[in-house]
C-alpha cells in the first residue's frame, strides 16, 4: 500500500499539484489518470523519489519516504519495479542485458539462474527469441514488454507504469494493459499507472484518480465511471460526441435492461 | 541568462561527493570501467599521435629557424623540442585535445541518457547513478590519459626528429645529444602529475554537464559544448597553478 498526504508541488511559483491524498491499494491497478499537464507526471515522480514535494508526505505501508536516507531509499527501490513512457532501455545493451542488469548490480546469482529469471520474465510477458536483440531492433509494443519484464526481474512489491499506452495501436495497448493487469493480480502487489488512455480506465482501472488542475477531482472505480455525474470526469472519459452518445446508450442500457433484449 | 558560479560549483562538489560512494558491486564498476578505459584509449590514439608529430616537427623547425646562425649551438634543438614536450606540449596540449574528444563525447552519453530517462531508470532500480556513471570514467580517464600523454611526448621528439634531421638542419648526432642534455627526471614528473589532474578535470567536468542537462537536443549540444570550454579553461588554470607550485 502507498498512501500521499496533503502533496502540493509547486515550481518557480506555480503550483502544480495541491493538496493531494490518496492510499493506492495493494492488488489492484491504481490508475492516475488526468489531461496533459494535470500534474500526474509530477505525482508519479514525487511517488518515487525522483522528485521532492513542497510539502506533504508519501508512505510506503509504515515507512514515511521523506525519513529515508540515500541508502535507505536505495534499498527500498529494490521493491519497486517502473516502466517509463520511452520504455528507457538501455540502448548499448540486448534484450537480455537489459532485463539482467538489476541482477547484475544487485544479485550474487550465478549466470544460469540469471539467465532461467530472464528467460521466465520474458516468456511473462509474451516475448521470446528476442533476447540478442538490441532495443533499436524492436517494435514499441515490444520495448514495453521488456521494460515490464525488466521492471518485474526483481520480484518488486510496487510497480509504476507512466503512461503505458503511448505511442501503440489499440490493439497492443490493450495487450500490455492486460499485462500489467495480470502481474499485479498474481503477484499481488500496488501497481500504479499513469494514463491519459480512456480504453485503459475502463478496462483495467481497478482505482481511479482523476487529476485536473493539479487537483484530485475525482475518485471511483471502472464501474463508477459511466454513471458518475462529475463533468471534469465525464468531459475527460468522453471526450468526443461519439463517445458521449455511446455513454448515454450504456446507461439507457443500464436503466432498462429488458428493454434491450 | 546569470551564471551562478557557486551554485553550479556546489553541484559538482554533491555529484563528486555521491560519486565516491561505495560501489554496490564491484565487478559491474570493473567491467564498466575497463569499457570505458578502452573507449578513451583506442578512440583517441590516432589524434594524440597526429597532433604530437606536428607540434614536435613545428617546434623542431621554428627553434632551428631562431638559433640559425646564433652563437647558442643547435644541439639545443633536441634539448628545446623534449621539454617542450615532457612538460608543456604532451600534457597540456593532448589534454586540451582530449578535452574536446573525450569530454564531448562524455558529457552527450550521459546527457543523452538522462534525456531518454535511462538515469531514472537506473535511480528506480536502486543504482547510485552518479557512482556508476561518472566514477569508472574518472579512473579510466586517470590511468589512461597519462598513458596517451607519454606516448604523445615521445612521438613529440620524433616528430621533431623527422623535421628538422632529414632536411638538414642539423645532423642526428646533434639532436641525439639535445636530447640527453640536462635532463631532469623531475619534469616526467610534472608531466604525468599534470596529466592526472588534468584527467580527473576532462572526465569530472564533462559529467557534471551531463549529469544535470535538461531540455532537449539544443539544451544537449550546450552542454557538450560547456563541457569543451569549462574543461579546457579549468586545463589551462590548471596548468598556471601546477607551474607554480611545483617549478
Amino acid at each position: 500500500m502507498i498512501r500521499i498526504e496533503n502533496i502540493n508541488k509547486s515550481f518557480d511559483g506555480v503550483e502544480v499539484l495541491s493538496g493531494i491524498n490518496h492510499e493506492f491499494s495493494p492488488g489492484k491497478t491504481n490508475l492516475v489518470i488526468g489531461r496533459s499537464g494535470s500534474g500526474k507526471t509530477v505525482l508519479l515522480k514525487i511517488l518515487v523519489g525522483l522528485m521532492q514535494p513542497s510539502e506533504g508526505k508519501v508512505w510506503y505501508e509504515k515507512i514515511d519516504f521523506s525519513t529515508l536516507d540515500k541508502k535507505e531509499v536505495r534499498a527500498l527501490r529494490m521493491e519497486v519495479g517502473m516502466l517509463f513512457q520511452g520504455s528507457a532501455l538501455f540502448d548499448s545493451l540486448t534484450v537480455e542485458q537489459n532485463i539482467r542488469f538489476p541482477l547484475d548490480m544487485f544479485t550474487n546469482w550465478t549466470t544460469k539462474e540469471k539467465l532461467d529469471r530472464v528467460n521466465y520474465c520474458l516468456e511473462r510477458v509474451n516475448l521470446t527469441g528476442v533476447n540478442k536483440k538490441y532495443p533499436s531492433e524492436t517494435s514499441g509494443g515490444m520495448q514495453k514488454r521488456v521494460g515490464i519484464a525488466r521492471a518485474i526481474v526483481l520480484n518488486p512489491k510496487y510497480l509504476f507504469c507512466d503512461e503505458p499506452n503511448s505511442g501503440l495501436d489499440p490493439k497492443t495497448a490493450l495487450l500490455i494493459d492486460e499485462l500489467i493487469q495480470d502481474i499485479t493480480y498474481e503477484n499481488q502487489i500496488t501497481t500504479i499507472v499513469n494514463t491519459h488512455d480512456m480504453n485503459s480506465v475502463m478496462e483495467i482501472g481497478d482505482n481511479v484518480m482523476l487529476l485536473s488542475g493539479g487537483k484530485v477531482a475525482w475518485t471511483g472505480t471502472k464501474e463508477d465511471v459511466i454513471a458518475s455525474d462529475n463533468a471534469v470526469l465525464q468531459d475527460f472519459i468522453f471526450a468526443s460526441p461519439f463517445l458521449k452518445r455511446l455513454r448515454v446508450a450504456a446507461l439507457e442500457q443500464q436503466q432498462n435492461p429488458q428493454q434491450q433484449k | 541568462m546569470k551564471f551562478n558560479f557557486f551554485y553550479h560549483f556546489g553541484r559538482y562538489v554533491y555529484m563528486m561527493a555521491q560519486a565516491l560512494a561505495r560501489p554496490e558491486k564491484f565487478s559491474m564498476y570493473w567491467k564498466e570501467t575497463i569499457r570505458q578505459m578502452e573507449a578513451i584509449s583506442v578512440g583517441s590514439v590516432i589524434i594524440v599521435v597526429l597532433i604530437s608529430i606536428f607540434i614536435g616537427a613545428v617546434s623542431a623547425l621554428q627553434f632551428c629557424y631562431q638559433l640559425d646562425g646564433q652563437l647558442i649551438p643547435m644541439y639545443y634543438v633536441g634539448y628545446i623540442v623534449r621539454d617542450l614536450a615532457i612538460i608543456e606540449s604532451a600534457p597540456t596540449i593532448t589534454c586540451l585535445v582530449l578535452a574536446g574528444k573525450v569530454g564531448s563525447n562524455i558529457a552527450a552519453e550521459i546527457g543523452g541518457m538522462r534525456q531518454k530517462e535511462h538515469i531514472d531508470a537506473m535511480e528506480i532500480m536502486g543504482v547510485n547513478t552518479a557512482a556508476y556513471l561518472v566514477t569508472p570514467k574518472v579512473i579510466a580517464a586517470i590511468f589512461v590519459i597519462p598513458l596517451l600523454v607519454t606516448i604523445a611526448a615521445f612521438v613529440g621528439i620524433i616528430g621533431g626528429y623527422l623535421a628538422s634531421v632529414p632536411a638538414g638542419y642539423l645532423t642526428d648526432m646533434e639532436y641525439m645529444r639535445g636530447l640527453r642534455a640536462y635532463f631532469e627526471p623531475y619534469n616526467v614528473f610534472i608531466m604525468y602529475v599534470k596529466s592526472v589532474v588534468f584527467a580527473f578535470m576532462i572526465t569530472s567536468i564533462s559529467a557534471f554537464f551531463g549529469y544535470y542537462v535538461t531540455g532537449g537536443s539544443i539544451e544537449l549540444g550546450k552542454a557538450s559544448t560547456n563541457a569543451v570550454v569549462i574543461g579546457n579553461i579549468f586545463i589551462l588554470a590548471g596548468d598556471y597553478f601546477i607551474a607554480l607550485i611545483l617549478t
